[in-house]
């Protein structure tokens, strides 16, 4: 006899706390575990169903939902943004289903969930940042069958992603991935950071703890604080993070990563920081772009 | 089946296995940072911290292997009715626990596969007392290099050495936890 027995109560009864129920979590919780002893390889899972489609981030939600307390503070992103609608319907999820605070201020954020984006803020020991990832699999493209690209994982046979890259240099004379650009951990483990920009590689060395989730593929992966992540390259042909030239017309950065904009039907354009936050927190604090005396018309 | 096994689980668990699963999580993903949790109340000579793991990650479908002393009628009791857990021998444990020299010899336990190296045994190593000194710590997880009170050296370089294969260590005394993956280096110091 078990306790749930006892309790006279069927599988998903309990009180939930972030949706899941207990099994659940439990599984997720040790695939977790598992993904952070091994950094870079693709534990699978048994994703569930969630309410909402795939694409909207259930892997990632139930990587948060697994490691949520009820003390945590979470921010949710969207190509850096806090307010689109995929960010606010998960945001409100968590506050519905968990009852936790949120928060738009990267700073304040205990868990911060992730799609496309590295907030600009570095972030901190007490943190855990996790992505949205849609494919996991960085050798998918090459190879589109699951066995065979876990033996290449298992072989270290990565050579062929290397001629893929070499490929690009070919043909456009540089490495023309810009998104998901591939990153090899700590010397073993080809891994694909998410659909973030290349620009953001060198940021997944960092203090906070990071954890990948797929939903529609079954994968989590994770690394730890401080992990050597090295993005793919070749001697000749350097990584190059890249960025937008320019500075953002709202705060005046210039270090930043930066959306081009459409500002109005004559086809007028201006660069603007993708991270909302880090934005705001700059012009909170008297910095100005150039169109700042617009802005502040408006 | 005695009385006492219908206590010591979780008063809350949603709550209280989120909290203990962030202490565990932490550790893991620092390797010798010690950390304290709370919630289960084991029979003895189980400590909390083990316990308290227990109840957190093992269920039906994780067979876990009690080593020496702690396979006795009121653990085992215990451990099925709060998690369900089947118990096993080392070959085929999922979580393993006991004190270290119980828990040997290592190559008894799964180390995983090269397709599925997350297949491998997870132990709970019972200690009389946890510390940041001892043997060295580097590697992912760990900024410059971190301090452990270990049992032993070799055990631990030699799992490293199977990379990416390998055991998972959580070390327990009382309410305190630390981990260790397979993906840190030791050193004796
Ligand atoms: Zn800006």
């Amino acid at each position: 006899m078990t306790q749930a027995e006892i309790r006279g109560e069927a599988p998903g009864a309990d009180y939930t706390f972030a949706y899941l129920d207990e099994q659940t979590k439990r599984m997720i919780r040790r695939a977790l575990l598992k993904a952070l002893a091994v950094p870079g390889y693709q534990v699978p899972f048994a994703s569930r169903e969630m309410p909402m489609p795939y694409g909207w981030g259930t892997g990632g939600v139930q990587v948060s939902a697994a490691v949520l307390t009820p003390e945590d503070t979470l921010k949710v992103i969207d190509q850096g943004a806090d307010d689109t609608t995929n960010a606010v319907s998960i945001r409100k999820f968590f506050q519905k289903t968990a009852g936790i605070a949120v928060t738009e201020h990267t700073g304040e954020a205990t868990v911060i969930q992730t799609r496309h984006r590295i907030p600009e803020a570095p972030l901190t020991e007490g943190q855990i940042l996790v992505y949205q990832v849609p494919i996991p699999e960085p050798l998918r493209f090459l190879e589109p069958r699951e066995t065979e690209t876990r033996r290449m994982h298992a072989l270290e046979e990565y050579g062929l992603m290397h001629v893929k890259l070499y490929e690009d240099i070919a043909r456009h004379g540089e490495i023309a991935t810009a998104y998901a650009y591939p990153v090899k951990i700590e010397g073993r483990y080809v891994m694909d950071p998410s659909p973030i920009p290349k620009f953001d590689n060198p940021k997944l060395r960092m203090a906070a703890i990071q954890l990948f989730g797929a939903g529609r593929e079954q994968r989590i992966y994770a690394l730890p604080p401080y992990t050597e992540v090295v993005s793919l390259d070749f001697e000749d042909h350097p990584f190059v993070p890249g960025k937008a030239e320019g500075a953002c017309a709202l705060c005046g950065s210039e270090t930043s990563y930066l959306d081009e904009v459409i500002v109005d039907d004559r086809g007028g354009r201006m660069f603007v920081c993708s991270d909302t936050d880090y934005c705001a927190g700059r012009r909170a604090a008297g910095y100005r772009g150039e169109m700042a005396a617009e802005e502040g018309g408006a | 089946m005695d009385v006492q096994a219908l206590s010591g689980g979780f008063a809350d668990t949603p709550r209280e296995a989120a909290q203990a699963f962030r202490a565990a999580l932490t550790a893991m993903a620092r390797p010798g940072r010690i950390e304290d949790v709370a919630g289960a109340r084991p029979p003895a000579p189980l400590s909390v911290a083990a316990g308290t793991l227990l109840l957190v990650l093992a269920d039906p479908a994780t067979p876990v292997h009690l080593a020496g002393p702690l396979d006795r009628p009121e653990i085992r009791d215990w451990l099925r009715f709060h998690t369900g857990a089947p118990l096993s021998d080392r070959a085929g444990a999922v979580f393993a626990v006991g004190r270290w020299a119980d828990l040997l010899p290592l190559d008894a336990y799964s180390l995983g596969t090269p397709d599925y190296p997350d297949r491998s045994a997870t132990l709970i190593v019972e200690m009389d007392a946890l510390d940041a000194t001892g043997a060295r710590l580097t590697g992912p997880g760990i900024e410059t290099s971190h301090g452990l009170s270990l049992p032993e050296i070799s055990a631990f370089r030699a799992n490293r050495a199977r990379f990416p294969l390998g055991l998972d260590f959580f070390f327990t005394a009382g309410v305190r936890l630390a981990a260790l993956p397979r993906s840190t280096h030791v050193e004796a110091v």
